[in-house]
């Protein structure tokens, strides 16, 4: 079995912040006593990644996730724990380890804001030294994948948020990375460009078996793209598993869509009804009841068709922060 | 090496098709900058008529042929600045430079020395404007235009590595406007940019020797329009290459150490 392309033990991350009161007289008073908080942005977490793995990494908002990142691409120290990531300690930021990752940070450019991409992504060649017919073949590639032909002419200023978004992407692939970092790589985008970053992900990380790690408020990324994920809250691991265990874990409930052939009686009695119209209706069912309920709502009803569903994942990972930080 | 040599072209490259993006508003710039010569020239030149042709050895001419090459190497001087360098830290925007796999400093060397490329094309003409009104007096030999040309990169590499150790102090406190601001001025006295500095008390140009900034100014003026002996000239740039050199230790001892404190915020 191959090494852990990242390996993270007791990994910590505390910042020292300084704290006062509102007003003039707080102000005065933290001339000569100023105090500070500590914030513990991640605190002591541990986790592996094999290679080829695309995790998602959840949290809401201060979670730790981008402080994560940062300290996995060698933009941070830690301030405790130990990091591996490809046999390099990320802080001390080699050339050698620099050269097989990348970092997308959605609301970060590369570009320059007055030239056509096709001239940053000329610089980006001369940064990591590639070969030219390799560049060529591998820009033109991504150009192809991301149907930019005609884009990258175009001052990048020029360019709206999703179009520029694609730039960013080939510009920080062009070197053909190990492991992506993916921060929040589709905010701001509409659905289709959503889907065209994700289908773009998916087949870099097919074609050259990079390992990924993503963050995104965005469901629809992670499930599209992650088997695993890692979610963290207050800077704690709270859970690393398949994205279905999470589901199976937090979501004491399924949702069961039953189409009749011929007009309804009551659902009440099999379960919560969420909804209902003409010859359709929607149940809410406690987990460990569904077999049995499926089961009689078949045997009891002219079914045209039935369809049992986990809760969308939005709800789930909701429900999540929402037992967390009740517990807090 | 080769690697190197490659991006500080194409990184140059890429400097000189933003600013010929900017075409017009670079040549305002540039016209911006000569006001600040302009009247010292005048000044001087009055002072100098009025003394009876010269003054402190600089005739009229001489003062012109100071002030006209003084705005050539103002804008070699233009470095990436210390503000820069705190917006850059205090905004996280050090971020997507820290993923580089090589320093920051080669972007701003490489960057700058490209920007440089279209200004000096652009100067030309402005300083031939200036040498019709002024009529400077200017007769270098040889060896004095190769040491310029030699001074004038080396004047910019001093100034890059002393702005990037100033800018720097960011990593450690948030704001240091107030020190770029204390060595700016301490700069415009000891390095000849406000007035040629042996018009300076003796006692001033013996301290301005022990620092860095009359070897970015003055020192490659004065080896195009004074009169040095080679010695004096090839000293200069003995001195230039010795500020340049502690210039890269001071930065990278501040760098090996600030660099841990970046907290990369923004984002």
């Amino acid at each position: 079995m191959p090494a852990p392309v990242i390996n993270v033990a007791n990994l910590s991350k505390h910042y020292k912040v300084p704290v006062r009161e509102a007003g003039l007289k707080a102000a005065t008073k933290s001339l000569f006593n100023r105090k500070y908080n500590t914030v513990k942005a991640v605190d002591s977490i541990s986790f592996t990644i094999e290679p080829g793995e695309v995790v998602g990494f959840l949290g809401p908002n201060g979670a730790g996730k981008t402080t994560t990142l940062k300290m996995l691409s060698g933009l941070l120290f830690p301030t405790a724990g130990t990091l591996d990531v490809l046999g390099f300690q990320p802080s001390r930021r080699q050339a050698d380890f620099l050269c097989q990752i990348t970092l997308v940070m959605g609301n970060r450019s590369q570009m320059s804001w007055d030239l056509p991409a096709l001239d940053s992504f000329e610089l980006q060649r001369a940064i990591y030294g590639l070969p030219r017919p390799e560049f060529i073949r591998t820009r033109d590639e991504f150009i192809e994948l991301l149907e930019v032909k005609e884009l990258v002419k175009k001052p990048v200023r020029n360019l709206s948020l999703g179009e520029r978004m694609k730039m960013e992407i080939i510009v920080a692939l062009l070197h053909r990375p190990k492991v992506l970092f993916l921060d929040e790589p589709t905010i701001g985008l509409d659905v289709t460009m959503q889907r065209r970053i994700r289908q773009f992900v998916e087949e870099y990380n097919r074609r050259t078996g990079a390992t990924v790690l993503l963050t995104s408020h965005y469901m629809a990324d992670v499930e599209a793209l992650c088997r695993r994920v890692i979610v963290i809250h207050n800077g704690k691991l709270l859970f690393d598993g398949d994205l279905s265990a999470l589901v199976d874990r937090f979501s004491a409930f399924k949702t069961i869509s039953v189409t009749l052939a011929n007009g309804f009686g009551s659902f009440r009695q099999y379960g919560e009804v969420l909804n209902q119209d003409a010859n359709h209706v929607t149940l809410r069912i406690p987990r460990e009841k569904t077999p049995d309920v499926t089961a009689r709502i078949l045997a009891e009803q002219q079914v045209d068709d039935l369809t049992v569903e986990d809760p969308p994942i939005e709800d789930v990972i909701e429900k999540v922060f929402a037992n967390k930080s009740a517990e807090a | 090496m080769k690697r190197f040599i490659d991006f500080y072209l194409t990184s140059m490259k890429i400097a000189i098709l933003e600013q010929l993006q900017y075409r017009a508003q670079n040549y305002f710039y540039l016209v911006g900058v000569i006001a600040e010569p302009t009247i010292y020239l005048v000044v001087w030149s009055t002072i100098a008529n009025q003394q009876g042709g010269s003054v402190g050895g600089y005739t009229a001419g001489g003062l012109a042929a100071y002030y006209i090459v003084w705005t050539l190497v103002r804008q070699m001087n233009i470095v990436f600045t210390p503000y820069g360098w705190e917006d850059r830290i205090q905004h996280g925007k050090l971020s997507m430079e820290l993923m580089r796999p090589m320093h920051p400093i080669h972007s701003d060397v490489s960057y700058f020395a490209g920007w440089k490329i279209v200004m000096i094309l652009f100067w030309f003409p402005i300083a031939a404007i200036m040498a019709l009104i002024f009529k400077p007096s200017l007769n270098p030999t040889w060896v004095q235009v190769v040491v310029f040309f030699i001074a004038i990169w080396g004047a910019y590499l001093v100034r890059t590595m002393i702005f990037a150790v100033l800018g720097l102090i960011t990593l450690w406190t948030t704001r240091v406007s107030a020190i770029f601001e204390l060595v700016f001025a301490l700069e415009m006295i000891l390095s000849g940019r406000f007035v040629p500095m042996t018009l300076m008390p003796v006692w001033v140009q013996h301290i301005a020797f022990y620092l860095p900034f009359q070897w970015t100014f003055f020192f490659p003026i004065n080896a195009l329009v004074g009169h040095p002996t080679p010695l004096q000239l090839f000293s200069g740039l003995g001195m230039q290459l010795l500020w340049i050199l502690i210039g890269v230790v001071a930065v990278r001892i501040v760098w090996h150490f600030g660099v841990r404190r970046f907290s990369s915020v923004g984002n």
